[in-house]
């Protein structure tokens, strides 16, 4: 007998069906950070605030390097300022061992001011004007030249000093990785480091003495630094071999990636994020491989957002609910894409302060500035929230507190957990004051 | 080709793990869906259903295609012309 049939049919679900209704939310509950009630540090600080977790930056910091100096001998951790160059955060990486790794005027000069010397400066970046320039120079900072136009100023530099300079040359490549960073210093595939090595030779003012490669950020294929790395070795030794240089230091740049979720990849973090270690054999072994014994050039790392993205949150308070026109639910928070310019990247994640009952239900997450662009979250899967509920939104620790913009509202405190537990203001909230004292108000318009 | 990728349970729900979108399925659909991971053509599939159903050829024939439609428009199928 054959069976009854049944047209056949598919269906497609919304998420609100989906989860098992408790453990979702259980899993969203952050309710401290570091030992400190979320609800104590909004009371003593506001919200919104940026909290860093001093613990986290440092147990990152030497895992990392624990992990580096398992497969290479000689490591150098240069921080990357854009990243997050608050004074507190930089310091905590200096003390650990970092030297600092920068890429304009504002940079350079805040690295110097706090102390740390020219010679423990990287400098990047496409545009160095001369001043700084001549400045990094002057100082010993070790110079990666990204144009040829920069090669002739340094050129003009070394006439003008009377000496020859070392520099670096920042070279872009094909490592097997979309979209390629090539705008970035010379090609090495179409020959032109090749030909501007030339160049430089020929003009005995300059010595190319280092590498550099940064591929990109959040970069999700170990694989590639290991075909950077290899091609790095690889160029060094025909300079080596062509020109008498010798090459001192290898940068193979930033881009490991954060536990962060990526538009456009579904499977969380813990699943599509391969673990540093793998980026970090990957690397070891193609030095190692490709270098003749006994001559270990400095490999340099920038590493930023693997660095410090994991050790920043940022609290928000939901200040007004909202059903919208499709029946959806919606928030408006306190924090917006002005403070959090990943968002517009990452789905963040989202956490709630306690628990609170009720069904979870796909929602909005809004910020408070007037622009249809202000998502901080177009789907999240919350129960209903009470007006004032705190949450939680993270990683943010890497490229927020540097790219926020001061629009329509001020700029909220930063706060830092020492590692014995305090709460310490890293940077004070913006005021009427901050923002006004740059304007100048011509005579006929007072 | 896509549908290798998906995950399917007994019960007819089925997982994009590429998209994050979740479905769910008849048992029919399922049949549907489990031969073409076997990797069997839509003419092979009507052939089974013809087996294993009380249902017309042109009746099943009309059905696996308004589902295979459907598949596509999710961007779970495409036929492939090999
Ligand atoms: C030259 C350079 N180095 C390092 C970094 C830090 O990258 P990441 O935060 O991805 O590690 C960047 C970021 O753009 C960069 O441009």
């Amino acid at each position: 007998m054959k069976k009854l049939y049944q047209k056949p049919s598919i269906l497609k679900l919304h998420v609100g069906f989906m989860r098992e209704k408790k453990s979702a939310a259980r899993t969203l509950i952050r309710s401290e950070i570091d030992g400190i009630p979320v609800k104590t540090l909004v009371e003593k600080f506001g919200s919104p605030l940026f909290v860093f977790s001093e613990k986290r930056l440092r147990e990152r910091f030497r895992y990392l390097k624990r992990l580096f100096e398992s497969h290479y001998p000689r490591v150098e951790f240069s921080w990357s300022y854009k990243t997050n160059y608050l004074d507190a955060i930089c310091r905590i990486f200096h003390q650990e061992g970092a030297t600092a790794e920068v890429v304009s005027d504002f940079e350079y000069e805040k690295a110097r001011r706090l102390g740390i010397p020219g010679e423990k400066i990287v400098f990047n970046g496409p545009y160095k004007p001369l001043e700084i320039l001549e400045r990094a120079v002057s100082e010993g900072a070790r110079i990666n030249a990204d144009s040829l136009d920069e090669v002739l100023d340094l050129e003009n530099l070394a006439r003008k000093m009377g000496r020859r300079l070392k520099i670096g040359l920042r070279v872009n490549m094909d490592t097997g990785i979309y979209p390629r960073w090539d705008r970035f210093g010379f090609n090495l595939e179409n020959g032109e480091v090749m030909q501007v090595a030339r160049r430089i030779a020929a003009g005995g003012l300059l010595e190319v003495v280092g590498l550099h490669c940064h591929q990109g950020t959040f970069i999700l294929e170990p694989g590639a630094y290991g075909q950077a790395a290899e091609k790095l070795v690889r160029l060094a030794g025909e300079l080596e071999n062509r020109f008498g240089w010798q090459i001192e230091y290898l940068d193979l740049g930033g881009g490991f990636p954060s536990r962060n979720r990526l538009k456009g990849i579904y499977l969380p973090p813990e699943v599509a994020v391969p673990s540093l270690a793998e980026y970090i054999e990957a690397i070891g072994r193609a030095m190692l491989s490709g270098l003749p014994p006994g001559n270990y050039p400095l490999l340099i790392m920038e590493t930023g957002r693997a660095l410090v993205d994991e050790a920043g949150f940022l609290l928000t308070t939901v200040r007004a609910t909202k059903r919208l026109p499709d029946g959806r639910r919606a928030y408006i928070l306190d924090a917006g894409v002005n403070l959090l310019f990943t968002a517009f990247w990452y789905h963040l994640k989202v956490e709630m302060e306690r628990e609170i009952p009720g069904p979870p239900e796909p929602c909005v997450l809004y910020g408070p500035l007037c622009m249809n662009i202000d998502v901080v979250e177009e789907s999240a899967l919350l129960p209903p929230l009470p007006r004032n509920t705190h949450l939680i939104l993270s990683p943010v620790g890497a490229y927020n507190v540097t790219q926020w913009m001061q629009f329509i509202t001020y700029r909220p405190r930063v706060i830092l957990i020492t590692e014995d537990g305090r709460a310490e203001v890293i940077r004070e909230a913006e005021n009427l004051e901050d923002i006004v004292r740059k304007e100048r108000v011509p005579e006929h318009l007072r | 080709m896509k549908i290798s990728r998906l995950a399917i349970s007994d019960e007819g729900f089925v997982f994009d793990p590429e998209t994050g979108n979740s479905y769910t399925v008849n048992e029919t659909g399922l049949f549907i869906l489990q031969k073409l991971k076997e990797g069997l053509s839509p003419t092979a599939i009507v052939e089974a259903i013809l087996e294993e159903y009380e249902v017309s050829p042109e009746e099943a024939e009309r059905d696996v295609e308004e589902f295979l439609e459907g598949l596509r428009r999710f961007g779970l199928w495409r036929e492939s012309h090999d």
